[in-house]
């Protein structure tokens, strides 16, 4: 398959974010998908089966999310840059071969457009409540990028983004977005094709029989990617595996570094990938930590509450995982409280409480989701946590 | 020394030091297919007795008897006994999660055209906990070559029963017996679409390689059965205590039919093993319907 990207679109469009998610990731240059139907993600494969064949991309709908994971794993090892889409009972399909993909270094996206569960939950209505799913999901000690865009606009850029660190770390990268950011149209501005920055897979650079696939050179964190047909024999196995990708599975003398390096190439790099928005955080006394559309439904409580003269200040977790324990601690050392809304019963919270370690109040605002949070109740957890009265 | 075994030679020189802690045996032998091994993979994890070393060598003569370009043809396997085929072959080759070969080998096919997809795993692999995917990938008619490799258990876990147990097996999770209905691998293949079924017993050894080399070689989804013994896990409870056992049952039970109606080559305790190519028909591949369609839609367009 040559590469065509005269289709591409650029310019400014009235935009579904699943359709941006779609569009990003043909800008990214991803020319395969697999997938299968689920609300609210739907759109994303549906968009991908109009789009690809026009861009000498292959659209393959699979009989389940275990296959749809599957097919983009083999994608991305015959040389694609490959994606999914899904939703909550999708995406615990996908965990168990999102663990493969871990194991195999193999690069890709799924976008996660969440929506309220336990199980069929409410297939319909938003929420982010897989977002825990996302960082232990599947089986086994491992680290994980998720991003967590809040406007079609950045389901756009994430997408875009979402490939590039995929070839960078070797890695799935997850895109959690929901049923609001995935079904709400807004303004979307593609720039142009020569404007986007993106990252090609790094080949080996050394003959095959000097190759090895999991060999990684010293500086570095993640080995050149031979794929089939390349000529290279590669071999690779979801077993724990040794340099040159065979079992090695007696004893803990390779599993120590090669699950080690997993997690080392993503949180050693934390200062490269973590994406943060800061907005008026040097005089804060409180902070709204938050990600996705519940950090967008926090912008009118801020503002009310700025009006009241409360100094409150806001940051979103673009980049949810690996998260910015760093950040959250130094923080939790300048203010009196950290509010965290997002659209599930407190799930991020507990990470920004471990950041916090007590030097802050931190205030969970759950909501099991169906609908964003009533602004009210934010507004009203600003209020508490700087010791003002609260009609409830 | 030399030693010629079915054409192929041998070169077998056994040293013993009396000095070291045992005997040192050293087994040198130039194997005809070993430029297409991971020898230094060898020796391989299965018992004595089982099957997969005859399968894996059918294979490989086949593969090398189709002239297929190797730079382009990809082994994906799943998890079993079956499913460390993967990683003994000289091939770009994939070991991937349990009943989940075939997906991956499709995206694989998908990804990069050019590419040969040979899938090579076990029953429990490919029908049981992969039959949704066993099932689709034959419906679609995707270029892919499917070996299957039936010893009627799960081998690796200990000889637990399967989709594929006769009735009356015994197994370690059917003490008493199994009572289930079970696949029948070739009959699946053939109802869901497949373009070339066949079904052989390792002991037919050079027909099923010449079956394997017209699987690969024809286009579309093809799909070669191997019934193949497991003596620790099902032949030693079937009073098969060792592979030759069940390499003479093969013998006497084994019963080549070709065209047989695959609804009618069932195979249960006891009873025949109807073998032969049963399916060899011709229809467009995915990737020819696909090509076709998008060209009456798209191709003014395009």
């Amino acid at each position: 398959m040559k590469e065509n990207q005269k289709n591409v679109l650029s310019g400014e469009f009235f935009m579904q974010g699943d359709i941006a998610c779609a569009e990003g990731a043909i800008c990214a240059g991803c020319r395969f998908f697999g997938g299968y139907p689920i609300t609210p993600a739907t759109e994303v494969a549906q968009q991908m089966s109009k789009r690809l064949p026009l861009v000498d991309g292959m659209f393959i709908q699979m009989e389940d999310e275990l296959a749809s994971m599957n097919a983009v794993l083999g994608a991305s090892w015959a040389g694609q840059k490959a994606m999914t889409a899904t939703s909550g009972p999708g995406a615990s399909l996908m965990m168990e071969n999102l663990g493969l993909g871990i194991m195999l270094e193999t690069p890709c996206v799924l976008t996660n457009v969440q929506r309220g569960g336990p199980s069929t939950g409410l297939p319909t209505l938003a929420s982010q409540s897989d977002m825990m799913q996302a960082k232990w999901g599947s089986h086994g000690d491992y680290s994980i990028i998720a991003l967590a865009p809040s406007s079609p606009q950045e389901l756009f850029d994430l997408t875009i983004h979402a490939f590039n660190l995929a070839e960078i770390y070797r890695t799935p990268v997850l895109v959690m977005t929901d049923a609001e950011v995935g079904h709400m149209t807004e303004k979307v501005v593609i720039p142009p094709q020569e404007e986007i920055e993106i990252v090609p897979r790094r080949k080996p650079t050394v003959p095959p029989e000097e190759y090895l696939p999991y060999r990684v050179a010293p500086g570095e964190w993640v080995p050149p990617m031979a794929v089939a047909g390349d000529g290279y024999y590669i071999h690779t196995t979801g077993l724990t595996h040794d340099e040159r990708g065979y079992p090695a599975t007696t004893d803990d003398s390779v599993q120590w570094p090669l699950v080690q390096r997993l997690i080392d190439k993503i949180e050693k790099n934390k200062d490269d990938i973590v994406m943060l928005e800061k907005d008026g955080l040097d005089d804060a006394e409180v902070v709204i930590v938050s990600y996705g559309i519940a950090a967008r439904t926090a912008m009118w409580p801020i503002q009310i509450a700025r009006d009241e003269g409360i100094r409150v200040g806001l940051l979103r977790l673009i980049t949810v995982w690996p998260f910015p324990d760093k950040q959250i601690r130094e923080l939790a050392g300048q203010v009196e409280g950290i509010i965290v809304p997002e659209i599930n019963m407190g799930q991020i919270v507990r990470e920004v409480e471990r950041c916090a370690a007590g030097q802050a109040d931190v205030i969970s605002v759950p909501h099991p989701g169906g609908d964003i949070h009533d602004p009210q109740k934010v507004l009203n957890a600003i209020r508490k946590a700087v010791g003002r009265e609260v009609e409830e | 020394m030399g030693l010629e075994m079915n054409g192929y030679r041998l070169d077998k020189s056994i040293e013993a030091d009396s000095e070291s802690e045992g005997l040192v045996e050293e087994i040198h032998g130039h194997h005809p297919m070993d430029d297409l091994l991971r020898t230094e993979r060898l020796p391989h994890i299965w018992c004595p007795g089982c099957g997969l070393g005859t399968a894996l060598t059918c294979f490989l003569s086949a593969l090398r008897r189709s002239e297929l370009d190797l730079d382009k043809v990809t082994v994906t396997s799943g998890i079993g006994c079956t499913g460390r085929v993967a990683g003994y072959v000289r091939l770009d080759s994939f070991h991937t999660t349990h009943g989940r070969a075939i997906p991956f080998a499709t995206g694989l096919k998908m990804g990069n055209p050019e590419l040969k997809a040979v899938v090579f795993s076990g029953d429990g692999d490919l029908v049981t906990i992969g039959g949704n995917h066993f099932i689709h990938a034959a419906r679609r008619n995707i270029d892919m070559t499917v070996i299957c490799v039936n010893n009627f258990n799960y081998g690796m876990t200990g000889g637990q029963a399967g989709a594929t147990t006769p009735i009356g097996g015994l197994t370690t999770t059917t003490p008493y017996g199994d009572y289930e209905y079970p696949f029948n691998v070739s009959a699946l293949a053939a109802a869901s679409g497949a373009v070339y079924v066949a079904r052989w017993t390792v002991l037919h050894a050079r027909r099923l390689e010449r079956s394997i080399t017209e699987a690969l070689l024809k286009p579309g989804f093809s799909m070669v059965e191997i019934i193949s013994p497991c003596p620790t896990g099902f032949g030693r409870r079937h009073k098969q205590r060792e592979g030759l056992d069940t390499m003479r049952y093969y013998h006497e039970h084994g019963v080549i039919k070709h065209g047989a109606d695959p609804r009618e080559t069932d195979i249960k305790l006891g009873g025949a093993i109807i073998e032969g190519k049963f399916v060899d028909i011709d229809k467009l591949t995915f990737l020819e319907q696909r090509a076709r369609r998008l060209e009456q839609v798209l191709g003014k367009r395009k």
